[in-house]
């Protein structure tokens, strides 16, 4: 039978007739023509041009970022016991794994940087006017959002570096009225920092700031592609008149190029300038220098002219303001002119925000080093961590290591005890330190609803179900029973 | 500035709307980038993701089990407890295992492990008749580890045992039950 829906045969390059066909089958299936319709053939007023790859670069971070952090939570342990010995295994020994995590540290930077120009942009090209408040909002919430997540992972190595500053950190949000101290030992998971305050920022780092930042995305995308892509400042932010290119090939091939580039540079750097790991944190020191990581330099320097009562004025209300006003920004800004130097106060507003950041950030490292008493303990916790980088890997004595060295020293009897499990050879079924193998059920901490009474008897006179399972009756002295009892009692 | 950057434009998309094969070719060449730098980048995600595969970190080193002076004047089987530490990626487990440490016979030393190669009781030396006899199927074995009597399949196993700087050292080593052949468990 004919196929009436076949369509009609058109003529085709011979080399390209059979792309087209599954392309068709595929399409047919799923619509992905008009998918990709919708995502490169967007147009793009006045065409396509360097200014605009922030935003598809950000994109790309983004997704390196997680793919690099899903890589490293492999051998990552988020408690205060183990997370500094991980990051030192995963750097010291495991393939790639300082470039992987010099990637993801140095990438967290590089988020921040394009973040920075996309904003500027943005604001320079006034590409928040014309119905585009919404998408301004969210924006400003990602931006929010990826400071929370360079927050977040700056704890996870648990080094001294990392404890102290989170340390600070987190005691700033005290300084908020009203729910401040509330807020601090939320974030903390109790007065003090701690297991429970790494495994909060974990949680936060991993699954509940990427959740939201992949729903932001989606929408700052959408929204995006709703008002439409804003062309240069000369263009109407709402009727656009310019003819218009599309999004691809050219404006995706400068992206590619862009995205090409910074990886290039955060391979280099990881493998020639791999992030470093400090000594593990010591909550017992007193003489540590915290400094947070570049980007947070500017905030950490500008509270330093903030004193006693006023310190809520620098931690609070003025960056509580200055983050309104900026939110608010495309309400307040209500003119439709977008060419920068016909709105001399706005740019010039912006521009000495951005000075006045990049002045404090210098201003910082400048008092570093001229404080002798500063840049020698500065000088000292830098040795310590080449130090550290210097020494090869310890591994962690597993908790089960030590239980038999533990009983050791608590109880004399067990001690004996143990003599008598290991020459009875009770650990050939029941397993070292009484652990349980596959020929013998685990006795460490199964006693414990038993008298010693009970346990002396069942050792001696076995029931029928153990005698099945090959437990044959222990034939020792009382007194040896006595310490065997003892000692397995003592297994936990 | 305007009409110009309007015409250039207008100027690119009538190219672009007259053949469209150059779209596609571009679309091939980025397509065919993103694949190979993909596969780039991919290259040291695996290798750490492969990472304990590729590397021996559980293999067992030496253990110490004492000074040789200790086991000169030996008579008989001596069982010495010893440290064995095995590690398991970013942690090591510390364990205590025994063995026997035999008289030394013609100036070397000999040690076996007290694991039964019929079912893996651990054999107890049994002073008064001079025997190792396993309490779980009586198998019995002599001095030296060889086989006497019962369903043993194979003498006590040997461990690999060294002397260095007056110390002997021995790796512990599990092997396979029930067969006739020494085998070591990996």
């Amino acid at each position: 039978m004919a196929d009436t829906h076949e369509p009609e045969e058109k003529p085709v390059h011979p080399l390209t007739s059979r792309r087209s066909r599954l392309y068709e089958w595929l399409d047919s299936r799923t619509g992905i023509g008009s998918l990709l319709h919708e995502a490169l053939d967007e147009p793009i007023p006045g065409g396509a041009r360097w200014a605009y790859v922030f935003g598809s670069v950000l994109l790309f971070l983004f997704i390196s970022q997680t793919v690099t952090g899903v890589f490293l939570s492999l051998y990552y342990a988020p408690t205060a016991d183990h997370a500094h010995t991980t990051v030192a295994y995963i750097i010291k020994e495991v393939t790639g794994g300082s470039f992987l995590r010099s990637l993801h540290a140095y990438g967290s930077s590089a988020v921040v940087i394009v973040l920075l120009l996309h904003l500027t942009q943005t604001f320079l090209y006034g590409a928040y006017k014309g119905r585009r408040e919404v998408l301004w909002i969210s924006g400003c919430a990602l931006l929010g959002l990826m400071l929370a997540m360079a927050f977040t992972g700056y704890l996870l190595p648990w080094d001294q570096k990392a404890f102290f500053a989170t340390t600070v950190g987190t005691n700033m949000a005290s300084e908020i009225p009203w729910v401040g101290s509330l807020l601090k030992r939320f974030m903390r998971g109790g007065n003090e920092m701690g297991t429970l305050t790494l495994s909060r920022f974990f949680v936060a780092h991993v699954f509940l700031l990427p959740a939201a930042i992949m729903g932001l995305v989606a929408a700052h995308v959408y929204l995006f592609r709703k008002a439409g892509a804003a062309g240069p400042p000369s263009e109407d932010p709402v009727h656009p008149r310019l003819p218009t290119q599309r999004f691809y090939p050219r404006q995706v091939v400068m992206d590619t190029i862009v995205a090409l580039l910074m990886i290039l540079v955060l391979g280099l750097l990881a493998h020639f300038a791999p992030t470093e790991l400090g000594p593990k944190a010591n909550p017992a020191d007193t003489q540590y220098v915290p400094r947070p990581e570049w980007y947070y330099l500017p905030f950490f320097q500008w509270l330093k002219y903030f004193k006693g009562p006023w310190a809520v004025v620098g931690i609070v209300i003025v960056p509580t303001i200055t983050a309104a006003l900026v939110i608010v920004l495309p309400f307040i800004d209500r003119r439709l002119e977008r060419r920068p130097w016909r709105r001399p106060i706005a740019v010039g507003i912006f521009l000495a925000i951005l000075l006045t950041l990049i002045t404090f950030g210098l201003l910082s490292k400048r008092e570093d080093r001229l404080d002798p008493a500063i840049a020698k303990q500065v000088a000292k916790q830098n040795e310590e961590t080449e130090q550290f980088m210097r020494e090869p890997f310890e591994p962690e004595a597993a908790a089960s290591s030590l239980s038999a060295q533990a009983v050791a020293v608590l109880d004399p009897l067990a001690t004996a005890g143990k003599k008598i499990y290991d020459s009875e050879s009770c650990d050939a079924c029941h397993g070292e330190n009484g652990i349980g193998t596959n020929a013998g059920p685990k006795l460490a901490g199964a006693t414990a609803q038993k008298t010693a009474e009970e346990l002396s008897n069942l050792l001696r006179h076995p029931t029928a179900k153990m005698l099945a399972g090959e437990m044959k009756p222990v034939d020792v002295s009382d007194e040896d029973l006595k310490a065997l009892v003892a000692y397995i009692k003592s297994l936990k | 500035m305007y009409e110009s950057e309007g015409a250039i434009v207008r100027a690119e998309n009538a190219v672009e709307n007259e053949s469209l094969t150059r779209r596609s070719f571009l679309g091939v060449l980025l397509g065919f980038g993103t694949v190979v730098m993909g596969a780039a980048l991919s290259v040291p995600l695996i290798r750490f993701a492969l990472h304990p595969l590729l590397t021996k970190t559980t293999e067992i080193g030496w253990s110490d089990v004492g000074k040789i002076d200790e086991f000169a004047s030996l008579r008989e089987p001596m069982k010495k407890l010893i440290t064995v530490e095995q590690r398991d990626g970013w942690r090591k487990i510390v364990s205590e295992k025994a063995i026997y440490v035999l008289p030394m016979k013609d100036g070397a030393l000999r040690v076996l492990s007290p694991i039964c190669p019929h079912l893996g009781c651990s054999i107890p030396w049994i002073e008064a008749k001079q025997q190792f006899i396993c309490p779980c199927h009586t198998a019995v074995f002599a001095l030296d580890g060889a086989r006497i009597s019962g369903p043993a399949p194979r003498p006590m196993d040997d461990l690999e045992s060294k002397i260095d700087n007056g110390m002997l050292k021995v790796r512990y080593q599990y092997f396979r039950q029930l067969i006739s052949k020494k085998e070591v468990l990996a």
